[in-house]
């Protein structure tokens, strides 16, 4: 009943992880509502802290999808403009692509057999 | 008549009557073409369930068509089948449920999803020519077979993706690049059960298993099968009709056109182990499946960061995912004639593998749901334009954030525990394979994080102002999967000793195979 | 468009492979009635595949030419270096 699921080394159960992580998430919360004694509502802690620019409305400082992960991109660059070159969408080379790797293949299984 | 031992040949006739049905009772009404096709998959899927459970605990099962009665496979006086037949071991029925259950939801899916759209006795007909054909295409003991269900499954799929080509332009484009791709895969793999025939003069699986030997002429014929059947599969880097397909089609048709991509990786594992198995060379050819398999998983995840649509995005996911079942299995191939080593941890090494394809049909059908659940009610697939639909759309967001943990492989989902199995035995074969796959799972769920962000995070955006949440039925087809992702997450072992157990056992012993047909030999 | 022909010739040239696996010398038509006695006969079976693979092309064709047909409505021009809206 308990659900192990046995790998070669060992084994993994979700049964007993969803019991665990509920014993230690009750503890934190436990600990989280014992409350903080310096805090004050809807003084000057609550508004979110932006080095003192003047806050956007909501919806101007959305973050859109091309916008996300810009550091990841720009430091692969050199990997990246390559690789999506590659993907030209030009249906010939998708032709091409398949013919090379089955001549690549098929001479290196009929030569090493 | 006993119809119990029928049940093979029914799972194939319903959907396929049904699918001719459809377009007379379209002129009647418009309506009850929905309500037909739900009802031919609904009693498909319950009559594989039957059958499954009568293959796992008696054996493998045989129909043969046109005899007398349907288990004489050897007619009488001759040494070899002769006539073409169905052969479903525990690997064939594994991929039948799968595409049972994918292609009931599909059409439960689609009675709202596709309502507005004309020709509609079409789509459904078309819908049941699929799953005809991927059915077939798992059931079959023949090679010749194989080839025809292959064309009838790639012919009804091109037509279902350009089948929003007359208002716009991409989907057909889309279609067309489907269409090259498909057909010159078919031709080759028919061009390999020509040189099949021409030496031994035998079309059937299990006969040709038993008189194989590795000629120079199957050297040839397995080094252009290999990376045809992949390719059709979506390995890299052969990858590139993969994202435009899946994210043209239509929501419910990509997530069938993902189990049809699974059906080629099935008949890649059923010509390498079944046909050919220890006379090959293991180790060479498992390499190469496992090179396929890291590219098609690096590959896939990087390019998947950067897009901005939300469909291409989970094409090339699908891709990544379908890389770590080409490792899996990879492995188990390149230790299949060390009996040590395959005890030790080839074994698992399948178990990942082939457990990972039912939790990617699964996890990666659900995202798709909601991938079109999104385009239905906002009209666009480009993630710039979409953000803050979390307050209005609550049971997608739920399904969403379900679909996106499995995929990244969080506990307790079934991710997790497919993923589990390929990284502890592929680490037993080489470490670095096994350390890039968790790097792939990181990059994976970066990019759900990504798109959970800026599709339903955020404020209320003026634009959706009058969004609401999508009609019941729908509702229902992604509620069906995301409790088979938590029964599956919460008991695994359930899952791994009934089911992919046995199909791990039925591919690796070829004497099993071969001796259903044959009569014990 | 040029890939719709090439598809055809790949088609044919399996067509014309499958039926030639067939042959045998000095041997007649695969047919029982009125048959010389003692004769040695070509295989029947790759006619048999080659009959299923040429009704199978005929539908390919139709497919592959009317999604072209809608192509050329959408994009005004079948040269595969423009039909490629779908890229990255």
């Amino acid at each position: 009943m308990l659900g192990l699921l046995e790998t070669g080394s060992g084994f993994w159960s979700a049964i007993i992880w969803i019991v665990v992580v509920l014993v230690i998430g009750s503890i934190v919360i436990y600990i989280r509502n014992k409350g903080e004694d310096s805090y004050k509502k809807n003084t000057e802690q609550d508004k979110p802290f932006i080095s003192g620019n003047p806050e956007k409305s909501k919806e101007n400082s959305h973050l859109s999808a091309s916008h996300i992960y810009w550091g990841f991109t720009e430091a692969l660059k050199g990997y990246y403009n390559p690789l999506v070159k590659m993907h030209t969408g030009n249906i010939n080379d998708y032709s091409g692509w398949i013919i090379v790797i089955t001549a690549i293949i098929l001479i290196m299984v009929g030569v090493s057999g | 008549m006993n119809l119990s031992n029928h049940i093979p040949i029914l799972i194939v006739a319903i959907p396929l009557l049904a699918a001719f049905l459809v377009p007379l009772i379209g002129r009647i009404n418009k309506k009850a073409t929905g309500i037909l096709t739900t009802l031919a998959l609904s009693v498909s899927l319950i009559l594989t369930i039957a059958l499954a459970v009568k293959i796992l605990t008696v054996g493998p099962q045989v129909y043969v068509f046109g005899a007398t009665s349907p288990s004489l496979t050897l007619p009488s006086g001759l040494k070899f089948p002769i006539r073409i037949m169905f052969q479903i071991d525990a690997m064939g029925i594994f991929m039948g449920l799968i595409t049972a259950v994918v292609s009931f939801v599909g059409a439960v899916y689609s009675l709202i999803f596709m309502k507005q759209h004309s020709g509609l006795d079409k789509y459904y007909s078309l819908l049941l020519l699929l799953t005809v054909g991927v059915f077939g295409m798992e059931f079959t003991g023949d090679i010749f077979n194989f080839f025809v269900f292959l064309e009838i499954a790639s012919i009804a799929s091109v037509a279902l993706i350009s089948f929003r080509g007359i208002d716009l332009g991409e989907p057909a484009e889309a279609g067309f690049k489907y269409m090259v791709v498909s057909s010159i895969s078919a031709l080759v793999v028919l061009f390999a059960v020509g040189i099949f025939y021409g030496q031994y003069d035998l079309l059937n699986f299990a006969a040709l298993a038993n008189v194989i030997k590795y000629s120079q002429l199957d050297k040839i014929a397995l080094g252009i099968l290999v990376p045809v059947l992949a390719m059709k599969a979506g390995a890299v880097p052969m990858h590139m009709w993969t994202p435009d397909a899946y994210s043209e089609a239509p929501a419910p048709i990509s997530m069938i056109l993902v189990a049809a991509s699974q059906a080629s990786l099935y008949a890649l594992f059923r010509v390498t182990f079944s046909l050919y198995n220890i006379t090959l060379n293991t180790l060479a050819v498992g390499w190469i499946i496992i090179i396929f398999g890291l590219l098609s998983m690096f590959i896939g995840v990087t390019m998947a960061i950067i897009q901005k649509d939300i469909k291409r995005l989970m094409a090339y996911h699908a891709i990544s995912q379908t890389g770590y079942m080409f490792l899996g299995v990879g492995v188990g191939l390149a230790v299949l004639a060390n009996p040590v080593a395959l005890k030790q941890y080839g074994i698992t090494a399948m178990e990942g593998g082939i457990f990972h394809i039912m939790n990617h049909a699964m996890y990666k059908g659900l995202l798709f749901l909601t991938a079109g659940a999104l385009f239905f009610k906002t009209g666009t697939k480009d993630l710039n334009k979409m953000g803050g639909l979390a307050h209005s759309m609550k049971y997608t967001t739920i399904f969403f954030i379900i679909g996106a943990a499995a995929i990244a492989g969080l506990p307790p989902f079934n991710g997790f525990a497919s993923k589990l199995l390929i990284y502890e035995s592929v680490y037993r074969f080489n470490p670095l394979l096994s350390i890039i796959a968790m790097l792939v799972s990181i990059l994976t769920l970066a990019s759900f994080v990504k798109v959970f962000h800026s599709a339903f995070l955020g404020p209320k955006l003026p634009q959706f102002k009058e969004v609401k949440e999508v009609p019941r039925s729908m509702v229902f087809a992604m509620a069906v999967l995301s409790c088979i992702i938590i029964f599956f997450g919460l008991f695994p072992d359930l899952i791994v000793k009934n089911l992919v157990h046995p199909a791990v056992m039925s591919l690796i012993e070829q004497f099993k195979y071969t001796g259903t047909v044959l009569g014990g030999m | 468009m040029l890939f719709a022909i090439g598809v055809v010739l790949i088609e044919n040239g399996v067509n014309l492979f499958l039926i030639t696996l067939g042959y045998r010398k000095g041997a007649i038509a695969p047919i029982y009635t009125q048959a010389p006695s003692g004769q040695a006969m070509v295989l029947p079976t790759p006619q048999a595949l080659t009959l299923t693979s040429i009704v199978i092309g005929i539908a390919t064709t139709a497919l592959i030419l009317s999604v072209a047909m809608m192509i050329y409505k959408h994009y005004g021009t079948l040269d595969t270096d423009q039909v490629r809206r779908l890229r990255g």
